[in-house]
């Protein structure tokens, strides 16, 4: 149970009844519960703040504190939706700038500033927006979201390369932000890649998670529009050592050696922007690579048990590095097999990803799982939607692909057909909008 | 024609129809005007191909009359225009020689544009037009929307008299079996309609009958006929044996409908949201191609659909000005974006590329300029109603 958004609720002070209107949508979840039902904050299920908390994110596999279950805060040093426990849902757009106007792009992200921390507290993009408005005038906040809870909603944001080049901020654009190479058997859409800004939704709850991102398209309308977005519907990695791994659609556990929110010096060294990495207002910050990797499910299913686990380097069941016996045992690359071969193949996904293979290089994968119905020719138009933060993409993203590109033997399974990379502000203060400090 | 449900159809002429009686103070007609105006007399316009001049370009508040003689060879239109091209009031469809009169009341002095349009396209040939001091009128924010209802209404006159005029020359070309005529009068005559759409469509029964589509579900034995079967003749089939029947029935229920426009009464709240449908008609119909889905000049209607939901907003200036001064720059801007953008899909002849000319690239444009202009207009019923 957790804190619902409530047309006029606050994040200090527990929530008023709502309107006697009901929501035309019937939305409280069926069985008749009551929106103030829903309401308590009493029988928080989540026990597991501790060590998470200190280091600025709500801890627990549902998110939340102990202050406010199902809400992360959305203000502190850095954005939340990074090390944030991966929320179960992805809603994620990028959008084009349709206005050159610095001006307006600065009010546009105080007004999406404003409405981001209060859907990720549980409230309506306006206080009342949904029904308790001027009836004659089309509701400010679109309503579907009506008596459902925050469900750990984060809204992260990043600014491509193309932002600071229609923005004349070409000055102000990080290096790291430069394009990313071609790589072996990239099959790019452009309909389905890059773009100025991108808004990332991870919710507990897929309609929390569309509803923030359709308001926030709505407030853009005329100085941003849409151009790709993408559902997730399950999350393909673990960014805390709370959560069980999950599985991607090949059926492995992905995301075992990820980076983990409870292990700050390896965020320091691999995710976050550091002092002197450059430029200023970016540290703090990330790097976000999206792919959107099409796998030929199909096919992978025709494959033996035993090649798909000589593909990933790991069991299925468990998940084991093939070297070892539990998911979590450390892969030891150096290890034989009974028949003096490498237990890790040369060409298994996970030595090629691995950290050795690249001086230690790491990404904090927050992948999700898609499924955009069929191709047209009888297949699923499924895969997993690859988002990865970052310190630098040159040196951790770039070489870690180009290794799986060129080597990886499940790349006969893959087609990368999306990409764009992201520079990440760092998080909000009190009072600040989102990426107040490359205006500055 | 939106593709609503018909129980949408009905739900909106039944609003229309038991629309608040708001009582509309006749404020201008195209009608004769009375004797002398203040300012002792009409002021003459003289509309060639090439020049708009008017023979005083300042008048006292009230009632100005002008009376407008086409001396040039193309059908022309004048216009007397208020900020954000408020049409104050207008004269459409004056054939060469011929003179019209035309009556405004402006009962606030301030800077006016006069505008003449020959060939009925285009921004037209404007010229600064100052009225001085002010007229006695009702200032509050009632008057202002009477004044705004009945402003609309005159619009929605003066658009169905066009039409009327317009659509006959359509179905004459038909009726007389000349193919490239009638389709190059085709889009023209749709114009009128497509401008004053929302209103049309209110009439539940003649709007299936003129703009519905041929996969529209009909009782059984209830042809396909109106524009569409026409454009379907024209542009696919070839003319039929009952084409020229169908042109007369269209002629009929254009007709018919000026007539009813006569009565309709309109509130703010519908005017703002005729504004809003227009452009919901615009994304649906004419960005996707649907609608004139034979002849593909769907740009023409988008154009018109855009016309008219600004004529609405115009005529709703004064009370957005009044309640949310932000608004009415915001709509200025956004409208001249869409207006710019159409102008550069603009034929050497003065029409529209045809739908199937644009690339998705175009449509996005297209797209993204309607969306950002639906927004605001959509914030409108509520700014007039608070």
């Amino acid at each position: 149970m957790s804190a619902s958004r409530s047309p006029s609720s606050t994040p200090e002070s527990p929530p008023v009844e709502p309107p006697p209107t009901d929501p035309p949508t019937g939305g409280d979840g069926g069985g008749g519960l009551s929106r103030r039902r829903l309401f308590g904050y009493a029988g928080a299920g989540v026990a597991l703040a501790g060590s998470g908390a200190a280091i600025g994110y709500a801890a627990g596999a549902s998110g939340g504190g102990p202050d406010r279950p199902g809400v992360v805060p959305f203000r502190d040093t850095h954005q939340a939706g990074i090390v944030t426990p991966a929320q179960d849902r992805l809603h994620f757009v990028a959008l084009d700038l349709t206005t050159t106007d610095k001006a307006e792009v600065q009010r546009l992200l105080q007004k999406w500033t404003t409405a981001a921390e209060r859907m990720t507290a549980g409230q309506e993009v306006t206080e009342n927006g949904a029904v308790g408005l001027n009836k004659y005038a089309p509701p400010t906040d679109t309503g579907e979201a009506l008596g459902l809870p925050a469900a750990s909603l984060t809204l992260t944001i990043g600014f491509g390369a193309s932002f600071f080049e229609k923005l004349g901020l070409q000055d102000r654009m990080p290096a790291a932000l430069a394009p990313l190479p071609s790589f072996t058997g990239d099959n790019l859409d452009p309909n389905r890649s890059g773009g100025d800004v991108c808004l990332q939704a991870c919710a507990d709850d897929p309609q929390v998670a569309v509803h923030a991102i359709r308001n926030l398209v709505r407030m853009g309308f005329g100085t941003a529009s849409v151009k790709w977005s993408q559902l997730g519907f399950g999350r393909t990695s673990s960014t805390s050592t709370a959560q069980d791994t999950p599985r991607n659609l090949f059926g492995f556990k992905d995301g075992t050696n990820n980076l983990k929110a409870e292990e700050p010096a390896d965020l320091d060294a691999n995710v976050w922007v550091q002092p002197g990495d450059g430029p200023d207002w970016m540290t703090g910050g990330s790097y976000l690579v999206a792919r959107r990797i099409r796998m030929h499910i199909e096919i992978w299913d025709r494959t033996s048990l035993d090649e798909q686990e000589q593909i990933v380097g790991r069991s299925k069941g468990e998940g084991n590095p093939l070297s070892g016996a539990k998911e979590f045992d450390v892969a030891d690359l150096a290890a034989k097999g009974p028949d003096g071969q490498p237990a890790i193949a040369t060409d298994a996904h996970i030595r090629l990803a691995s950290a050795e293979a690249h001086n230690g290089a790491k990404m904090l994968r927050r992948g999700y799982n898609f499924v955009d119905g069929s191709d047209g020719s009888g297949h699923l138009d499924a895969g997993l939607f690859f988002l990865a933060f970052v310190r630098n993409p040159q040196t951790q993203f770039v070489p870690i692909q180009r290794a799986l590109a060129n080597k990886d033997k499940m790349m006969e399974y893959l087609e990368h057909n999306g990409s764009a990379l992201f520079a990440v502000p760092p998080g909000v203060r009190d009072g600040e909008y989102w990426g107040q400090g490359l205006f500055a | 024609m939106s593709r609503r449900t018909p129980d949408h159809r009905r739900a909106g002429a039944a609003v229309l129809a038991a629309g608040t009686a708001l009582l509309l103070a006749g404020c201008t007609s195209t009608a004769q005007p009375p004797a002398a105006q203040g300012g002792g007399g009409p002021i003459a316009v003289n509309a060639s191909d090439t020049a708009c001049e008017v023979s005083a370009t300042e008048a006292p508040a009230g009632n100005i009359s002008f009376t407008v003689k086409n001396t040039g060879t193309k059908v022309t239109e004048f216009y007397l225009y208020g900020t954000g091209d408020r049409i104050m009031g207008e004269v459409e469809n004056i054939g060469p020689g011929l003179s019209r009169d035309l009556l405004v009341e402006v009962p606030d002095g301030g800077s006016y544009t006069t505008a003449c349009k020959p060939g009925m396209v285009g921004d037209g040939i404007r010229a600064p037009f100052t009225v001085t001091g002010t007229a006695q009128r009702s200032t509050d924010t009632n008057g202002k929307l009477a004044d705004a209802t009945a402003g609309y209404t005159r619009y929605v006159t003066s658009q169905t008299e066009a039409l009327v005029a317009k659509n006959k020359e359509f179905t004459d070309a038909v009726k007389a079996g000349n193919v490239a005529q009638a389709k190059a009068l085709y889009p023209v005559s749709r114009t009128y309609w497509e401008r004053v759409e929302p209103v049309a469509e209110s009439f539940g029964d003649l709007d299936p009958k003129m703009d519905g589509r041929e996969d529209d579900e009909r009782e059984p034995g209830v042809p396909f006929t109106g524009y569409h079967r026409l454009e379907k003749d024209l542009w696919v089939d070839g003319l039929q044996p009952d084409s020229g029947q169908i042109a007369d029935q269209l002629d009929a229920d254009v007709l018919d409908l000026q007539s009813r426009v006569k009565s309709v009464q309109l509130t703010p709240v519908q005017l703002a949201n005729g504004a809003k449908e227009l452009l919901d008609e615009v994304a649906t119909g004419k960005i996707t191609g649907e609608e004139d889905r034979y002849s593909h000049t769907d740009l023409w209607d988008f154009k018109a659909n855009v016309e008219g939901s600004q004529a609405a907003i115009a005529a709703l200036r004064p009370v957005i000005d009044e309640k949310d001064p932000n608004l009415g720059p915001t709509l200025d801007q956004r409208f001249a974006d869409v207006e710019k953008l159409l102008e550069g899909y603009r034929t050497p002849d003065g029409g529209f590329v045809l739908y199937t000319q644009l690339t998705p690239e175009d449509t996005k444009k297209m797209a993204d300029s309607v969306d950002a202009l639906a927004e605001p207009v959509s914030q409108v019923a509520g700014v007039v109603t608070s």
